[in-house]
């Protein structure tokens, strides 16, 4: 019985958290890998992307229970999700129309482009403040649990209650379908493969007749999905305030990397890794060992390796070790 | 159009500005913007050494501004009594430790020939086992500490030392991490290295903002001494009473006034003696072949230049000019706040500045500071003045007019990242274009 | 009256001129060689013939149309293949993949256009589904060939298609380039190794710095003592 406490614990406090924190990290990782498979550089307005795409879906969300248009027990926000990414999309095309289109003609490199990407995240996150303004917004409604602790105590008869969100089981769902469509369409499509084709030998994919502008236009539709879903499910998890989107770039470039940039697969991994990661080392084992040892063997304190203050600095020590010791990532991506 | 006349033209233009701003709003203002600009070219100076000669991406402006910050603390403060009794030294004991532990692992991988795994497991056991005689050795010390008056102190203090002292120290402290960040990180292409200082930048400031027992954290670190007289101090002498009286001026806003303008003379200072020896090192052989490692990397390898080391030099140079300013600013400030130190301020911002004054350009980097800071305070009464001329016509109790007008500072966010593009896109050697040498 | 011409054609990097007034070609079902010796302009002029680099003066003339001007890709449409001397390969797609990305314009007879490469190049078939990053010099040149064979071109330009493939597997891909050009595939071929080359060309060009020295069969250029003095090394 205290063993099974105890792996409730793990799961209820590790593993469902981290699985939904890490699927948030891999939709954002991504939309940075495949942003800079085909179009070679590092993009710092993705994050903002994301916030985009999550104010879009608040105000969707908003207007529509004004109309009590909903879809109860799940949040608005997931009804409206498919215009909110219709949205995004169309700000990424605006934005490639406008900026990135020059750079892509001139040849420019890949620094350059990265600075320019700067530009567009201060302009994208001044937009975003000035219409939503910078403070907190919650947008949750519908059922708050798919699995209460009281309920699965009183099935199991544990101590220990395993919760699980509804906006955990929403992302955990969601970003499982957005990957295997993904990888389904990179793979398995004549787009898809010329894609990349593209990303792999830019010269011969033009000397086959692939048509550029086309792996673009996909490449920025497919970066504005990713970016839209991730923005509002991580909005949806934590509620959304502008300013926090621009620190959730930093992670998500460590889970590109971690996992090797421009690789899909190593992105997903790397999301992972980083969610785990934190999780793991800021959770404090004290109540882990009083389930799996006995009394007088558990020591005290809280037993935390760090502090859970450092948590997001996991991510960018993570981030340096990688760089250091293999800085293709875990599976091999391409060198920057 | 000349570079000179260029300097002339925008420098001109930038004083009439500031002194517009000194007879419309006041020259209290004014003075205040001056001073930022002025320590906003600094760092600029900075970075663009390493960027506009050495094509080196730094992105981690705010770890060595707050590096120099902290100076401020270790060098002014006076150390809390009682703070070294119960344990201090444990803690410098605790982190050399650690270091030591890290060091091992580093210099186990360069120097044995163990092969890989055996390494990879000896360097896990030394650091994790570094880590925990760590924790076990600070662990109560930094709770004791930590508890000494936590309201007032709760931190080691400093060494009492005249504040001024810790404008070097803060460069100092920026040069030695800007010499291990480099040696980790300068072997990485320009988008891991933006992405590594970033991510190392950060770090710094996590650790600023937990570490209580150093920095104090969110709790900030207040009244630190100042290199000028308080306005109070001044009040009372009678030369600053005949002033007032002859100008016409209060005197209260007379001495604020004079604080400010000596912090100006103190921080002009420094600018003209980094400008002047940045001009020299640009100028010197060292600099040409600075430019020519970053123009063919692979040529300048094959004549034999050490490229690594070069880089090192100029990254520890550009970094501790960044850290001094770091420190100036916190001095001017008065006040070491952890939490203020954000990216998009400190890192961002003070990119916007290399690139639109001119990358490779020191002239350039100056006017680049003083504008865009200028622009980055004045922007936000300019949005609302915006707003409310294209709203004049909406009533006053219209949702959407007052929506607008609250978030109409936002726009300067817009307005720099506009200023940017428009740079990047139209001219994209910025305002001073590097000089062909 | 060549199936692929260039005519006088000059052209280079910036002002300086690397081909002259040089005339190229090859009739249907054929086999052209350019030769010569390093620094002659032999790839340049082939990527002129392609469109990836602009004439300055002279024609290219496909099947009596005058491509001059269109693009590669366009030009690829008209019924030219082009094998690239490197990166010809799309190394992290299956070597099924990259057979498809030959075809990407025309895929109306994927599967049989499939089936005659497998059947020309077998160990392609058997190594389908691996990433063609993977595979052996000679199996990517196989690839790389295969790959732009995927759109039934009328004239296929192979540029230097010996470069790093080992002696015995150049012989081998030599006797396939000869089998596609007798199923009627006009073929026009730079090489470095001139007389392996030679040996199976119905037609050879010479060219030194940028123009025209020899123009005549395989055979007789192999027979000639100033060129085998010059470039065959005797």
């Amino acid at each position: 019985m205290d063993y099974l406490n105890g792996i409730t614990l793990i799961l209820n406090y590790i593993f469902i958290p981290g699985l939904t924190y890490g699927s948030q990290l891999a939709l954002g990782a991504l939309g940075i890998t495949i942003v800079y498979s085909v179009l070679r550089f590092s993009n710092f307005a993705h994050g903002e992307f994301m916030s985009f795409g999550a104010m879009s879906s608040i105000l969707l969300s908003w207007l529509f229970m004004s109309f009590e248009i909903n879809i109860h027990p799940l949040p608005t926000a997931i009804m409206v999700l498919p215009i909110a990414v219709l949205l995004t999309i169309t700000y990424c095309l605006i934005v490639d129309r406008l900026v990135f289109k020059f750079y892509r003609q001139q040849n420019s490199k890949s620094v350059i482009n990265l600075i320019v990407s700067i530009g567009v995240m201060f302009f994208t996150g001044g937009l975003i403040r000035f219409i939503v303004g910078p403070g907190d917004r919650n947008f949750f409604d519908g059922e708050r649990f798919f699995l209460k602790a009281r309920t699965f105590k009183n099935i199991t008869g544990l101590n220990e209650g395993l919760t699980l969100k509804t906006t955990q089981g929403v992302t955990i769902l969601l970003s499982v379908f957005l990957v295997i469509v993904l990888f389904w369409f990179l793979n398995k499509t004549k787009t898809g493969k010329s894609m990349r084709a593209y990303s792999d030998n830019k010269e011969l994919a033009l000397l086959s007749g692939i048509n550029p502008e086309k792996v673009v236009l996909i490449t920025w539709i497919i970066t504005g999905i990713l970016a839209c879903v991730a923005g509002t499910l991580y909005g949806l998890d934590k509620s959304y305030k502008p300013f926090t989107y621009l620190h959730l770039v930093l992670p998500i470039f460590s889970a590109a990397i971690v996992g090797g940039v421009g690789n899909p697969i190593g992105a997903i991994i790397g999301g992972f890794v980083i969610a785990f990661s934190e999780l793991i080392i800021t959770f404090a084992y004290k109540k882990i060992f009083f389930y799996f040892l006995p009394a007088y063997l558990v020591p005290e304190g809280l037993l935390q390796i760090l502090s859970t203050d450092y948590k997001i600095a996991i991510s960018f020590v993570i981030l340096v070790i990688v760089l250091l010791i293999k800085p293709t990532g875990i599976y091999k991506g391409k060198i920057l | 159009m000349t570079n000179l006349a260029r300097i002339k033209i925008s420098y001109f233009l930038m004083i009439t500005a500031l002194i517009v701003v000194g007879f419309l709003q006041s020259w209290n203002v004014a003075l205040t913007i001056f001073n930022l600009c002025v320590i906003s070219s600094i760092m600029t100076l900075g970075i663009n050494i390493q960027w506009g000669n050495a094509g080196i991406v730094n992105f981690g402006v705010m770890g060595f501004a707050a590096l120099g910050g902290l100076a401020n603390i270790i060098i002014s403060m006076p150390p809390t009594s009682n703070a070294w009794n119960v344990g201090g030294e444990m803690i410098i004991i605790g982190l050399m430790i650690f270091t030591l532990s890290v060091f091992f692992s580093i210099i186990l991988f360069k120097k044995s020939n163990l092969n890989n795994r055996v390494k990879y497991i000896i360097s896990f056991i030394s650091i994790i086992s570094g880590y925990f005689i760590m924790r076990f050795l600070v662990d109560v010390p930094i709770e004791k500490i930590e508890a000494i008056e936590p309201a007032k102190t709760g931190y080691l203090g400093g060494f009492n030392l005249p504040v001024l002292l810790s404008w070097p120290v803060g460069g100092l402290l920026a040069a030695f991490s800007a010499f291990i960040i480099g040696k980790i990180s300068l072997g990485l292409r320009s988008d891991y290295l933006a992405i590594a200082t970033l991510g190392i930048s950060e770090i710094i400031i996590y650790f600023l903002k937990n570490e209580d027992w150093l920095s104090r954290g969110v709790k900030n670190v207040n009244g630190l001494p100042r290199p000028v007289p308080y306005e109070i101090e001044l009040q009372s002498k009678e030369w600053v009473l005949k002033v007032s009286d002859y100008l016409d001026i209060p005197i209260t806003e007379l001495s604020s006034i004079i604080v400010k303008l000596s912090y100006s003379i103190l921080f002009i200072l420094v600018l003209l003696i980094i400008l002047f020896l940045l001009e020299i090192a640009v100028k010197s052989p060292w600099g040409r072949m600075m430019r020519a490692i970053r123009d063919n990397e692979v040529s300048a390898n094959a004549m034999g230049k050490n490229i690594k080391q070069r880089h090192l030099q100029v990254f520890i140079i550009g970094s501790t000019i960044v850290g001094l300013a770091g420190a100036m600013l916190t001095t001017l400030d008065g006040q070491f706040t952890p939490v203020s130190y954000q990216p998009l301020r400190y890192t961002f911002l003070i990119w916007i500045m290399v690139i639109v004054g001119g990358s490779g350009n020191n002239f350039g980097s100056i006017i680049g500071g003083f504008l865009i800071w200028f622009f980055w305070v004045q922007s936000e009464p300019l949005g609302l003045w915006f707003i409310s001329q294209i709203t004049t016509y909406i009533s006053d109790t219209n949702i959407i007019k007052s929506h607008l007008l609250e978030n109409a500072a936002h726009i300067r966010l817009m307005f720099m990242g506009l200023i940017l593009l428009i740079t990047l896109r139209f001219a994209p050697k910025g305002l001073i274009p590097e000089v062909k040498r | 009256m060549y199936l692929l011409s260039g005519e006088k054609i000059t052209c280079g990097y910036g002002s300086v001129d690397i081909v002259s007034e040089c005339s190229i070609g090859v009739n249907k079902g054929n086999i052209s060689s350019v030769v010569g010796p390093n620094g002659a302009g032999k790839s340049t002029a082939m990527k002129a013939l392609f469109g990836l680099l602009p004439l300055k003066k002279g024609k290219v003339i496909l099947n009596g149309e005058d491509v001059t001007n269109l693009p590669p890709q366009k030009r690829v449409l008209k019924g030219m293949g082009f094998v690239p001397q490197t990166n010809n390969i799309f190394p992290s797609l299956t070597v099924k993949e990259n057979l498809e990305m030959g075809a990407f314009i025309e895929q109306n007879d994927l599967n049989k256009m499939l089936e005659y490469v497998y059947e020309l190049f077998p160990v392609l078939k058997d190594k389908k589904s691996q990433d063609a990053g993977e595979l052996s010099g000679g199996q990517r040149q196989q690839v790389a060939v295969g790959r732009a064979l995927m759109t039934k071109p009328k004239v296929l330009m192979l540029d230097e298609p010996s470069a790093g493939v080992s002696p015995i597997i150049m012989e081998g891909l030599f006797t396939k380039i000869r089998e596609i050009a007798d199923q009627g595939t006009a073929i026009l071929m730079v090489e470095q190794n001139a007389k392996q080359a030679l040996k199976i060309s119905d037609l050879g060009f010479v060219l030194s710095q940028g123009k025209n020295l020899f123009t005549d069969s395989g055979n007789s250029l192999l027979a000639n003592k100033e060129v085998r003095q010059a470039f065959l090394g005797g």
